[in-house]
């Protein structure tokens, strides 16, 4: 593949395509969107834990005056429990009942009938007049509750070793063996862990319009991580063939994972199908917190073994992740990426799937691997303490590097891991002195990044300027990534080249926006898109000239005669091609489609300073800085912020986010008052170093940046309070609450 | 019930419309008058991304009944730019990619408007509290914090 290497615009910070859109309240986000005789959608959610449904009865909704459909789980495909039927990681046997319950509802929030009317306030009024006949069951919240021998079973189809079961699934990665290791170790550390569920927490609600023709054939303008994936999943869940499905992205207002599954939009259509109108459906806050997401609550036990040299000889882990109603907690990011910054001969990870009653969970930036790292990196903490050896120090001994084998199972072409630690240790930051009750902490984290399937359309318009069509939705400025390598190749400037983002009946599937692969595999299909364009333009100026098209370059914006004919004459320029593009052809445009390949792990390693308010019990975090191995920024400014907001994201679940349960099974603090995300004046500038180790495998040298960010930060902070009061904490959040009681139990100790 | 007649100004243009007695002015504008560039994240004034001034006051709309309106003066994200021409609070987040989904950029940018025109000179600790009504999830607010500070300063100067 083609290196470039003029770069005009990859590494600059462009101003994006749908920026001033954005800027000035013109962008269309779902909830922005209407249609002629659009009317309301409402969803009736179960009030239990766990309950099975003896009946449901809507007549008395469907009298109100002003319904114009309602809906229950016999209205959506159903699809028997014991039938595996996969989209991507998602089984459609879950997604069906997650959608609607069906035999039972599982977690407080769970949908179990939805109402379409000519107001809000209707469907409001009709979902209170729907009768549901529950038998109420006993439940399970926490982890160490649902894995009892006596606990309440959610699925009685679901057994584990033979027995029925709230362990949904194990998997075990092993390398080496780790009882020989352990023998050789002189200092092992082995500790547990526990961290809370925590909400991608996207300020944009879930929302969704949709329109249903006579003749079957759908319009959804919803907000998602893939318009391809809501496709899908609303045709297996509705019987509509994808070919009438056109999905609309519209802009999306975060998303962090949390929106790589759908919720409304199979409700919406089916309510919009039977009422014959377009129906429009908004989540609250509260349903958000109720009903999506979050990630896994968890409980990790991690043993590193390391002989007094400081050389790791074994480690073990065993991750407890819970998935809430059905199976699928990211149990592979947490078993899988834990130890993968680390050359070590012998590791044993394991990872537990463990239903309850909960919400299901969703992906949340870098599914599963911030919980593993936290107790993984709190432990090399320990252990770097136990050695006598600077924290840093012992990851760089430790450190994977080109050849070394993962523990996950590859074996790692050219990192940026050792150059990491490098730069965090040089850092100016490493080296400030502390203030009193200040304290500083490290950690490392990885993640497996992503390629996958991609398409992209690059069409030249008549007047020599550039469209480009990707496939998709663009949560963090990745159109202006995708600008800036288009415009490299052509030799143009960027503001020539539109980059959009089109439906599902416009542009070839793409998968989702998520796993930090979209600015990977995007740049790549628009890269041979671009290319192709290029030759296309060649050839035409060859046959102008009557030369070879071999003779012929393409160099800042136009073509040129080279080798022998270097000179001849004058460039043909993009705009001067596409005047003549009519008698030369037609249009030029190039349409690419792959199976993107060649992502490759990326690594960071963060710095955190905190300062406790002994009084108060509140941490602040007062400097940090990220370090990470990006590949190549082709934007800097939205590289820093992904690195900015993954760290932000991360102090949330350090020091102040969880659902807090009550005595009735339900979420007590639905709502951004009480589940206590970081506001402005809770963080400090966080400074960031981007270490660039281009992917060879990779035409701009691009890693995905988006995950890494959030792996190491809990740990990070976790550390630097450690350093601060010479007390670890081994459960998340470290609220003030916890941090007073803890200062309390040490005094009293004294 | 019958509606409510409101007549009121927006960003400058007398106003009118109809509400419930129980809608809020986020609905109102979002609904009859079809300035959706506020958003609603939570409606219990926790996020900010529904800001607005009243009479220079920055509110959430969430919060505000629409029948309130009458008579007053309100500033939404809709009359921030004068025609093509960018405040430059909205120039500067462009510049320092001070946004990312841009679902709370609205109200950020209506925020701090309101703080400098009440503070041409704020520190950044001023910043980081008159802000801290707005949740960003994106940003992790560094860029967004840098981008008011500098604005801020641009403005000072091409005040002299």
């Amino acid at each position: 593949m083609n290196v470039v290497t003029n770069n005009k615009w990859i590494g600059q910070s462009t101003i994006r395509p749908d920026g001033v859109d954005k800027v000035t309240g013109r962008a269309a986000f779902a909830a922005d969107t209407t249609m002629p005789g659009m009317i309301w959608g409402k969803v009736l959610r179960s009030p239990h834990p766990h309950a099975r449904i003896r009946g449901i009865d809507t007549s008395k909704a469907e009298a109100l005056p002003g319904v114009k459909a309602v809906v229950t789980a016999k209205d959506i495909v159903e699809f028997p429990v014991d039938k595996s039927v996969m989209l991507g990681i998602q089984d459609m046997r879950w997604m069906c009942r997650n959608v609607m319950a069906r035999e039972k509802a599982l977690f407080p929030g769970h949908p179990v009938a939805a109402v379409a009317a000519t107001s809000e306030a209707i469907a409001a009024k009709a979902c209170e007049l729907i009768e549901v006949d529950y038998e109420v069951l006993p439940w399970s919240i926490e982890i160490e509750d649902a894995i009892k021998p006596d606990a309440p079973i959610l699925h009685e189809f679901n057994t584990f070793e033979g027995k029925p079961s709230n362990i949904a699934g194990k998997m075990e990665l092993k390398k080496g063996d780790v009882a020989e290791g352990f023998a050789r170790a002189e200092v092992v550390v082995e500790r547990t862990f526990t961290t809370r569920a925590v909400h991608q927490g996207y300020i944009e609600p879930h929302a969704c319009l949709i329109g249903v023709g006579a003749d079957g054939k759908t319009t959804i303008w919803s907000s998602s991580q893939g318009q391809f994936m809501v496709r899908a999943m609303t045709s297996l869940l509705t019987g509509i063939p994808q070919s009438d499905i056109r999905a609309i992205p519209a802009e999306i207002g975060g998303g962090f994972g949390g929106k790589t599954i759908v919720y409304l939009e199979p409700l919406a259509t089916m309510l919009a199908k039977k009422s014959g109108r377009p129906v429009k459906m908004v989540m609250t806050r509260e349903e958000v917190m109720r009903a999506t997401g979050p990630t896994s609550a968890s409980t990790s036990t991690v043993k590193i073994g390391a002989t007094k040299d400081g050389k790791i000889v074994a480690a073990q882990g065993t991750f407890y992740l819970q998935a809430g109603a059905f199976p699928g907690s990211p149990i592979r990011g947490a078993a899988g990426c834990s130890f993968s910054p680390y050359d070590i001969p012998h590791v044993l990870s394991i990872g537990y799937d463990v239903l309850s009653n909960r919400s299901k969970v969703a992906a949340y930036r870098a599914p599963g691997a911030p919980i593993g790292a936290f107790a993984v990196e709190c432990v090399l903490d320990e252990l770097a303490e136990a050695l006598k050896i600077d924290p840093l120090a012992l990851r760089l001994k430790n450190a994977a590097k080109e050849g070394t084998k993962a523990s996950h199972g590859p074996v790692y072409p050219r990192i940026g891991y050792v150059e990491t630690v490098e730069a965090a240790m040089n850092s100016e930051h490493y080296k400030a002195p502390l203030g009193k009750l200040q304290g500083r902490g490290v950690a490392s984290g990885f993640w497996f990044n992503a390629g996958g399937e991609s398409s992209a359309q690059v069409n030249i318009t008549e007047d020599g300027n550039v469209v480009v069509t990707t496939g998709h939705p663009d949560i963090g400025g990745s159109r202006a990534a995708i600008a800036n390598v288009c415009a490299e190749l052509l030799g143009i400037d960027y503001r020539r080249v539109s980059v959009i983002i089109g439906d599902t009946q416009t542009v070839g599937f793409s998968n989702l926006t998520g796993g930090s692969r979209v600015l990977f595999a995007s740049a790549m299909v628009v890269t041979q898109a671009t290319e192709q364009v290029i030759a296309t333009l060649c050839k035409r100026a060859a046959k102008i000239w009557e030369i070879d098209p071999e003779a012929v370059t393409w160099e800042e914006g136009a073509a040129r005669p080279a080798g022998a004919n270097a000179g001849k004459f004058p460039p043909l320029t993009l705009k001067e091609l596409a005047d003549k593009a009519p008698a030369l052809g037609g249009p030029v445009g190039a349409s690419v489609q792959l199976n993107t390949q060649g992502a490759e792990g990326g690594f960071g390693t963060h710095v955190c300073d905190v300062e406790v308010d002994v009084d108060l019990g509140i941490v602040r975090v007062v400097r940090y800085t990220a370090v990470q191995d990006v590949g190549r920024a082709v934007h800097p400014g939205y590289v820093e912020g992904q690195l900015q907001g993954g760290v932000g994201q991360g102090i949330g679940w350090a020091l102040s986010e969880e659902y807090i349960y009550n005595k009735d099974g339900k979420v007590d603090n639905p709502g951004f008052l009480d589940y206590r995300m970081p506001v402005c004046s809770d963080l400090p500038m966080i400074d960031t170093i981007l270490v660039e180790v281009p992917n060879p495998k990779h035409p701009q040298g691009v890693k995905g940046v988006g995950e890494v960010p959030l792996v190491p930060v809990m740990a990070a902070v976790a550390n630097a309070v450690h350093n601060a009061l010479g007390k670890r904490f081994y459960a998340l959040p470290m609220s003030p609450p916890k941090v007073l009681e803890a200062l309390e139990v040490a005094q009293a100790a004294e | 019930m019958a509606k409510l007649h409101v007549s009121t100004t927006i960003n400058g243009e007398p106003m009118e419309f109809l509400c419930e007695p129980n809608d809020t002015m986020l609905d109102a504008l979002r609904g009859p008058l079809g300035l959706t560039g506020s958003k609603e994240g939570c409606a219990s004034g926790d996020c900010g991304a529904c800001s607005i001034t009243v009479d220079d006051q920055l509110v959430c709309s969430c919060l505000m009944l629409a029948a309130e309106a009458d008579g007053h003066e309100l500033r939404t994200i809709e009359g921030m730019a004068q025609g093509e021409k960018l405040h430059p609070l909205q120039q500067k987040f462009l510049e320092q990619a001070a946004l990312q989904c841009g679902i709370c950029t609205s109200g950020m940018l209506v925020a701090s408007d309101a703080l400098l025109r009440r503070n041409p000179n704020p520190t950044e600790e001023e910043v980081r509290f008159w802000l801290a009504g707005n949740l960003c999830r994106c940003t992790g607010y560094d860029k967004i914090v840098r981008a008011v500070m500098e604005t801020a300063a641009e403005m000072r100067e091409a005040a002299q």
